[in-house]
């Protein structure tokens, strides 16, 4: 194995900290500042909330804190000893035993007012929010989202409009009242502003070297999660924007002397993130794109910034995970020529079956389409039991090994 | 050019020398628990076996999951190129590489140059692998050299349903508590990792000639349930447990000396 390469850490970090810090202290004392906190799936129509002045809190970035805290296994094995299976997700089972216990790396979230579920990022999230909404006794609302295995349909569209009617009444009803139309245009639109920036910093990973890698966006993609639709979002990915051309014209990359190229699939493995990146970066290796985080604005083209109430059902129901796999590997090539990557590293991820689900069909298809290596790492997102280094390690090196020689 | 290769195992430690191109000596030792000091035996073992000293060796790779601990290589490469430079030496043919080692078990293809044109591995479970058939040789107080002649001799091999390698240890017992005949019960095994090597390789598009490599390719009963599951022949030389430390020193050599 090569040695030498190293990471180079981007300065917006701190600030990114620091925004996030102040975003859980102000959703950790709502109670005392007369603001009411909604839980929500990550994929979860955030903007009505913000309209009405609800905090959003997100189990599943929860989740990955914990994940990225190491605190996954403990975590995981509290839910275990209460009867949940170790084969549900490990976000769902990191959640609820920390709801349990108040554990993890912020002592829990702040208790919800009530809860968002929406299932366009999979179907455990149904059961998972029922879970926690008898567990705190408080109201929950569902918007189903059917899979878009090709296009739209008129009676899909329909559908989904009316529940955004009915989620509007639903907040009317819990929050005592009118909801605030002229406030959700100004949200929508800096939702929309919000996911055009991030989409721009993920382009800039098109240039040769790749200003940051895909274990960059993985942190920075915390704020288009939850945060998306205020202002501080806009103004934080304006400054990484900045940051970033100033790398390109300086000719900087996130992996020193880059010479190998590559797409990430499926969620990172959040434990092991710098030991992965590490490993890559060993190899002059850069993951230069990735489908986890592009998902965040792969909505844009359904989106009117006009007309976002009227809009969302669309752009909320054809998010990424929310297609068909021929859909979605559509969007892999597209990635794999738009990145220009040499392979794609395809992490088998043990809690989420939906994401993936057809990545041995994805990656026969990438072979013979694209001619290029597929590597699938078996892991888990947050629950470090099924991870295995040393075979981690033989697949990563053999893979660069066969792409190197 | 005088280059060595060692392989570090879970099971054994191997070694090999290669010297102007040509194969001039092999060596296998048990790796213990000290992957570092079986390193250093297996290479002094392989260098006094040709009657030469440590010095006279120019370059050395090391491979396995013990390639780390191998202060004294130069370089080290997976054993899945290794693997394929290997068997690339001893049959330039091949296209398709099973090696069942002791904690993991591989399909490795090959393009027309040897080159690794992709690779699959068995999942974090130790199902398929020489390990596992250890533990079934325990169950079934059989030496594990005898299995393969053992289940030759089955009328009908017996049912193995569980991947888990603990759960199938459990099947094991319960079936000799059943009075099942031990050769029945030894062939069922080798159904059992058959149907999961060709389960793994039937996601590929693996083509033939195929050969296989790592310690297990000695056990004839596996050869014969994978022959069966895949409808070819499968090649194994003599020299299918230190394909990998061939493989290195090939790579050794190649890379010229220190």
């Amino acid at each position: 194995m090569p040695e030498a390469a190293k990471n180079q850490k981007l300065r917006s970090v701190s600030r990114m900290k620091d925004i996030m810090t102040e975003y859980y202290i102000g959703a950790k004392t709502a109670r005392e500042t007369g603001k009411k906190v909604a839980w929500i799936t990550s994929g979860g129509p955030v903007e009505p909330l913000l309209a009405m002045d609800v905090i959003p809190v997100y189990p599943e970035n929860h989740g990955a804190m914990i994940g990225a805290a190491k605190m996954g296994a403990d975590l995981c094995q509290t839910a275990e000893s209460m009867g949940y299976p170790s084969d549900l997700c490990s976000y769902a089972r990191a959640d609820i035993g920390c709801a349990a216990t108040s554990g993890g790396p912020i002592g829990g979230l702040p208790e919800p007012d009530m809860l968002v579920c929406c299932n366009n990022i999979c179907g455990t999230v149904l059961k998972w929010y029922e879970i926690q909404a008898r567990r705190f006794g408080v109201p929950l609302f569902v918007l189903d989202t059917p899979v878009c295995h090709r296009g739209f349909s008129p009676e899909a569209k329909g559908y989904v409009r009316s529940q955004i009617e009915d989620y509007i009444h639903f907040l009317e009803s819990v929050l005592q009242r009118p909801f605030d139309l002229e406030k959700m245009r100004d949200v929508g639109r800096l939702s929309i502003e919000a996911q055009r920036l991030w989409q721009d910093v993920l382009l800039t990973l098109r240039h040769h070297p790749a200003p940051m890698s895909a274990f960059d966006a993985f942190f920075h993609l915390a704020l288009i999660v939850t945060l998306r639709g205020t202002p501080i979002v806009i103004a934080y990915y304006q400054e990484l924007l900045l940051e970033l051309k100033e790398r390109i014209a300086e000719g900087i990359g996130a992996v020193e002397n880059e010479r190998y190229r590559l797409l990430w699939d499926n969620l990172p493995v959040w434990y092991r993130t710098k030991w992965l990146s590490e490993k890559f970066a060993s190899w002059n290796a850069c993951l230069v794109a990735d489908t986890y985080t592009s998902a965040w604005c792969s909505s844009l083209p359904y989106m009117d910034p006009d007309d976002f109430l009227g809009s969302m059902a669309e752009g909320y129901a054809r998010i990424y995970l929310n297609l068909g796999i021929d859909a979605m590997a559509d969007i892999l090539m597209e990635m794999i020529d738009t990145y220009d990557v040499q392979g794609v590293v395809m992490h088998s991820n043990r809690s989420c079956k939906p994401y993936s689900f057809g990545q041995y069909d994805m990656a026969s298809w990438i072979r013979q389409r694209r001619g290029i290596p597929v590597l699938l790492l078996d892991a888990d997102m947050v629950d470090p039991r099924q991870f295995s280094e040393a075979q981690s390690e033989a697949r990563i090196d053999a893979f660069m090994e066969m792409i190197v020689k | 050019m005088i280059a060595a290769g060692i392989d570090i195992g879970s099971i054994t430690a191997k070694a090999a020398v290669i010297a102007d191109g040509r194969l001039i000596a092999v060596h296998t030792l048990p790796t213990g628990y000290n992957a570092r000091q079986a390193g250093e035996d297996v290479f002094e073992a392989v260098v006094c076996s040709i009657g030469m000293n440590p010095t006279q060796i120019d370059a050395i790779v090391a491979t396995g999951y013990g390639r780390n601990s191998v202060s004294f290589a130069q370089k080290t490469v997976t054993e899945i190129t290794c693997h394929a430079a290997g068997v690339y030496f001893l049959n330039p043919s091949v296209r398709t590489i099973i090696d069942i080692g002791g904690q993991d078990s591989k399909a490795i293809l090959l393009d027309d140059r040897g080159k690794v044109k992709d690779f699959a591995m068995n999942d974090k479970c130790a199902a398929g692998t020489g390990r596992f058939l250890e533990v079934m040789a325990r169950a079934l107080h059989a030496e594990i050299e005898e299995f393969g002649k053992l289940s030759l001799k089955a009328e009908t091999p017996a049912a193995i349903s569980s991947l888990c390698t603990v759960f199938a240890e459990s099947e094991v017992i319960s079936l000799i508590s059943k009075g099942e005949a031990r050769e029945n019960i030894v062939a069922g095994i080798h159904e059992s990792i058959a149907g999961r090597i060709g389960a793994m390789l039937n996601r590929m598009k693996w083509s033939p000639p195929v050969m296989m490599t790592g310690g297990v390719a000695r056990n004839i009963g596996i050869l014969k349930a994978l022959e069966a599951k895949l409808g070819t022949e499968i090649l194994v030389t003599d020299y299918a447990q230190v394909t990998g430390a061939i493989g290195a020193a090939l790579i050794a050599a190649m890379n010229g000396a220190t």
